[in-house]
C-alpha cells in the first residue's frame, strides 16, 4: 500500500497525486492512442460511440452525481446539440464555429430548464426533466424549417479548412478523444475548485451549504448549464457520427441509456463516466453475439459433449429464440440496474476500488468499510 | 457598538407563536448564550438570525445593517457563521473539502476560471487552505483532515462543524447546542475553544445551551426563555438566582 507523506499544498490540489497515475493514465493513453491501428473498423466506430457517451456521461456526472440533481432529460441536450450542428452545417457555418455553438446553445437552454427545477427536488425533478425530454423530441418533429420534421436532417462529414474527417476515419476518432479528454480535465478542474465544492455541497446538504454562503439558486442553474452544454458538444458529435438525425433517436430510453452509463459506471467518480460508457456501448456487440454465434457455438459443443442431434438442435433453437427476442435490451438493462443498485450502489468504479483496496490491506481487508451508515437525524425541516 | 440588534421578532407558525416579541442586543466581542427548557423558541431565533425562518414581525439589524430581509446565503457572507443542532456537514466529502466549503464566502475566482484552473485560481486555493489549516491547527483537527465525514466519530463531527464555521472567518459565530452529545472531556475542550475563539479572534459569539456548567463558565451574559418570551436577561450568577428562571425550570 502507497502511503504518501504530505509536505506541500500542491500535493493535495494536482490531478496526478504520484507517479503510480502517470504510469496507468499513461498506458491507458497510449493504448486509446494506438487502437484505431490494432482493432477493426467494427470496434473503432463502436470506441467512438464509447467517447461520446463517456461525455455526454461526464456532463451528467456533473449534475446528477455531484450536484445530487437527477435528469431524465439529457436525451434533450443531446438533441439540441446535435440539431444546432446539423442545421448550423447546413447554412454553411464552419465546424469550428458550430461546435463550440452546440455546447453554447445546449448550455443556455440548460440554464433555462434549471431555473424552474430550482424548486423541484428528487421524484419531481425527474418528471420535469422528463417532460421536457417530450417537449424538444415534440419541437425537433414540428419545426420542419429548422429540423426538418420526422423525415429528419443528413450530417455531412466535418469539414476543417479544406480537410474532411469522415464519421469512420481515425481522424474523428482522435477528434472524439480530444473532447473526452478536454471535458475529462475541464470536469476534475471544477470539482477542486470552490465551484465543484459548492457543487458537492449543496447535493449533501442544502441547508448547510446555504449558511455557508452558497447560493442554491445560482449554482443549480450553474450546474443544470454546464452538464446541458456538455451534453451538446457531445450531440454535435453524435450527430456526425451518425450522419444523420431525426427526433425518434433522442427519446426517454436515450435518457435512460444515459442514466444507466452513471449508475452502473458509478456516480461518486467521474471513472463512472468511462467505465460505464463502455458497458452501455458494448452490451449491443453482446446482443448480436447471442443472436448470431452463441446459438451454434452451443450446440456444437453440446454435440461435442455427446448430446443428442435432437437435443443440441433444441439448444440452439433456444438461444436463438432468446437472442432474437424483442426488447431483450430492455430487459438486460432492467436486470443489471436492478443487481446494481442492491450490490453495488457504487457501480463498477465502487467494485474497481473495493477490490484495489482488498488487494493494498490483503489479509485485513474488512467488509464494513464501505457499509453504507444511515443517519436519521437531519435538520429537514430547514429544507 | 452593538454585533447584532434582536428587535422584537415574532415568529408564527400558524396559529402557534414560537417567539412572541424577543428582543436582545449582542455587543461586540461578547459571549452571548440563550437557555430555556425544549421548546422554548431558541432554535427558532437561531433560525430567524439565519434567515432560515421569515420573522412575522420585528427587525434584525447586523454590524448597522438591516437584515430582515436577506437571504440566507448572503447573511453567511455578511459574516454570521452558524453550526446546528444535529450535525449537517457534507457526508461524502473529506473534512479538508468541508472546511474548504466554509471558505465560500471569501472565494475571489469565477466559475469559468475555476474550470480552466488558471493560475489565479490555485493562488486562492493556496490562500483558503492557508486559513483552513489555521483552523485544523487550532481545533486539533489534523488527524482526521483527509477522511470522509461518514466515517468520524460523533464527536469529531460536532468539532468539524465549529472548524467549518470557524473557516468562514465570521464577525458572528452562531453555536447551536455545541455540547449535545459530547463527553465529559470534549465538553471540556469545548469550553476553552469557546473562549479562545472570543480572545484569539475576537469572534463573537451567540450560542444555545443546556449544560449549565459550560454556559457559566463561559458566558458573559445570558438570556433566559420560555413559550417564546424572554424571561431574564443578566450574567450567568444573576440568572441562575432570577426567580422567573427557577420557576420556569422547576416549577413555581
Amino acid at each position: 500500500m502507497r502511503t504518501i507523506f504530505k509536505t506541500d499544498y500542491d500535493q493535495d490540489i494536482r490531478l496526478f497525486k504520484h507517479a503510480g497515475y502517470y504510469w496507468s493514465y499513461g498506458t491507458l493513453m497510449l493504448l486509446v492512442l494506438l487502437a484505431p491501428l490494432l482493432v477493426g473498423s467494427y470496434l473503432q466506430s463502436q470506441i467512438v460511440f464509447v467517447f461520446i457517451y463517456a461525455i455526454v456521461g461526464v456532463g451528467l456526472l456533473i449534475l446528477t452525481g455531484f450536484t445530487g440533481q437527477a435528469s431524465l432529460g439529457h436525451a434533450a441536450f443531446l438533441a439540441i446539440g446535435a440539431y444546432t450542428a446539423a442545421y448550423m452545417q447546413k447554412l454553411g457555418v464552419p465546424f469550428v464555429v458550430y461546435f463550440p455553438l452546440a455546447g453554447g446553445i445546449a448550455g443556455a437552454v440548460g440554464a433555462a430548464v434549471g431555473f424552474p427545477a430550482l424548486r423541484l427536488t428528487g421524484i419531481y425533478l425527474v418528471i420535469a426533466t422528463i417532460a421536457f425530454g417530450f417537449i424538444v423530441e415534440e419541437v425537433a418533429a414540428r419545426w420542419e424549417s429548422v429540423t426538418n420534421g420526422n423525415e429528419g436532417l443528413r450530417v455531412k462529414a466535418i469539414e476543417v479548412t479544406g480537410w474532411t474527417l469522415g464519421r469512420d476515419g481515425w481522424a474523428f476518432y482522435y477528434l472524439c478523444l480530444a473532447v473526452l479528454v478536454l471535458v475529462i480535465l475541464a470536469a476534475l478542474n471544477i470539482l477542486r475548485s470552490p465551484t465543484g465544492r459548492a457543487f458537492v455541497a449543496l447535493r449533501d446538504s442544502e441547508t448547510a451549504a446555504r449558511s455557508m454562503g452558497v447560493n442554491l439558486a445560482v449554482y443549480k442553474v450553474l450546474a443544470f448549464s454546464i452538464s446541458a452544454a456538455v451534453t451538446g458538444l457531445a450531440g454535435c458529435l453524435y450527430a456526425h457520427k451518425l450522419s444523420f438525425i431525426s427526433p425518434e433517436m433522442f427519446t426517454l430510453l436515450l435518457s435512460l441509456e444515459f442514466i444507466i452509463v452513471i449508475l452502473i459506471g458509478g456516480t461518486s467518480s467521474l471513472h463512472g463516466a468511462v467505465l460505464g460508457a463502455i458497458f452501455v456501448v458494448m452490451v449491443d456487440p453482446f446482443l448480436t453475439l447471442l443472436k448470431d454465434d452463441l446459438p451454434h457455438l452451443a450446440a456444437g459443443m453440446a454435440t461435442t459433449l455427446g448430446a443428442a442431434p435432437g437435443v443440441s438442435s433444441g439448444i440452439e433453437e433456444t438461444i436463438a429464440r432468446v437472442g432474437g427476442a424483442a426488447g431483450l435490451k430492455g430487459a438486460i438493462y432492467g436486470v443489471i440496474i436492478v443487481v446494481f443498485i442492491i450490490f453495488e450502489p457504487y457501480g463498477i468504479y465502487g467494485r474497481w476500488r473495493k477490490l484495489k483496496l482488498y488487494l493494498d490491506l490483503f489479509p485485513l481487508y474488512k467488509k464494513a468499510t464501505f457499509r453504507r451508515m444511515k443517519t436519521y437525524v437531519k435538520s429537514e425541516r430547514n429544507r | 457598538m452593538s454585533c447584532l440588534v434582536v428587535d422584537g421578532i415574532t415568529l408564527r407558525f400558524g396559529g402557534l407563536t414560537a417567539v412572541d416579541g424577543v428582543s436582545f442586543e449582542i455587543e461586540d466581542g461578547e459571549i452571548f448564550t440563550m437557555i430555556g427548557p425544549n421548546g422554548a423558541g431558541k432554535t427558532s431565533i437561531f433560525n430567524v438570525i439565519s434567515r432560515f425562518y421569515r420573522p412575522s414581525a420585528g427587525r434584525l439589524v447586523f454590524a448597522g445593517r438591516d437584515i430582515t430581509d436577506v437571504p440566507p446565503h448572503a447573511v453567511a457572507k455578511l459574516g454570521i457563521a452558524r453550526t446546528f443542532q444535529n450535525i449537517e456537514l457534507f457526508e461524502n466529502a473529506t473534512v479538508l473539502s468541508n472546511l474548504l466549503v466554509g471558505r465560500h464566502r471569501h472565494g475571489t475566482t469565477w466559475p469559468w476560471e475555476d474550470v480552466l484552473f488558471l493560475p489565479k485560481v490555485r493562488r486562492a486555493e493556496y490562500a483558503h487552505r492557508d486559513c483552513v489549516e489555521r483552523v485544523i491547527d487550532f481545533l486539533d483537527l489534523q488527524r482526521w483532515r483527509d477522511q470522509l465525514i461518514a466515517g468520524l466519530p460523533y464527536g469529531v463531527r460536532k468539532v468539524c462543524e465549529l472548524a467549518r464555521a470557524l473557516c468562514s472567518e465570521p464577525k458572528l459565530l452562531l453555536l447551536d447546542e455545541p455540547s449535545s452529545g459530547l463527553n465529559v472531556e470534549e465538553t471540556d475542550d469545548m469550553a476553552f475553544w469557546i473562549r479562545d475563539i472570543r480572545d484569539q479572534f475576537g469572534i463573537t459569539v451567540l450560542m444555545v445551551e443546556h449544560d449549565m456548567t459550560l454556559v457559566n463558565r463561559v458566558s458573559d451574559r445570558v438570556l433566559a426563555l420560555n413559550y417564546g418570551r424572554v424571561l431574564a436577561l443578566g450574567t450567568p450568577a444573576e440568572i441562575q438566582r432570577h426567580p422567573d428562571v427557577v420557576a420556569a425550570y422547576l416549577g413555581a
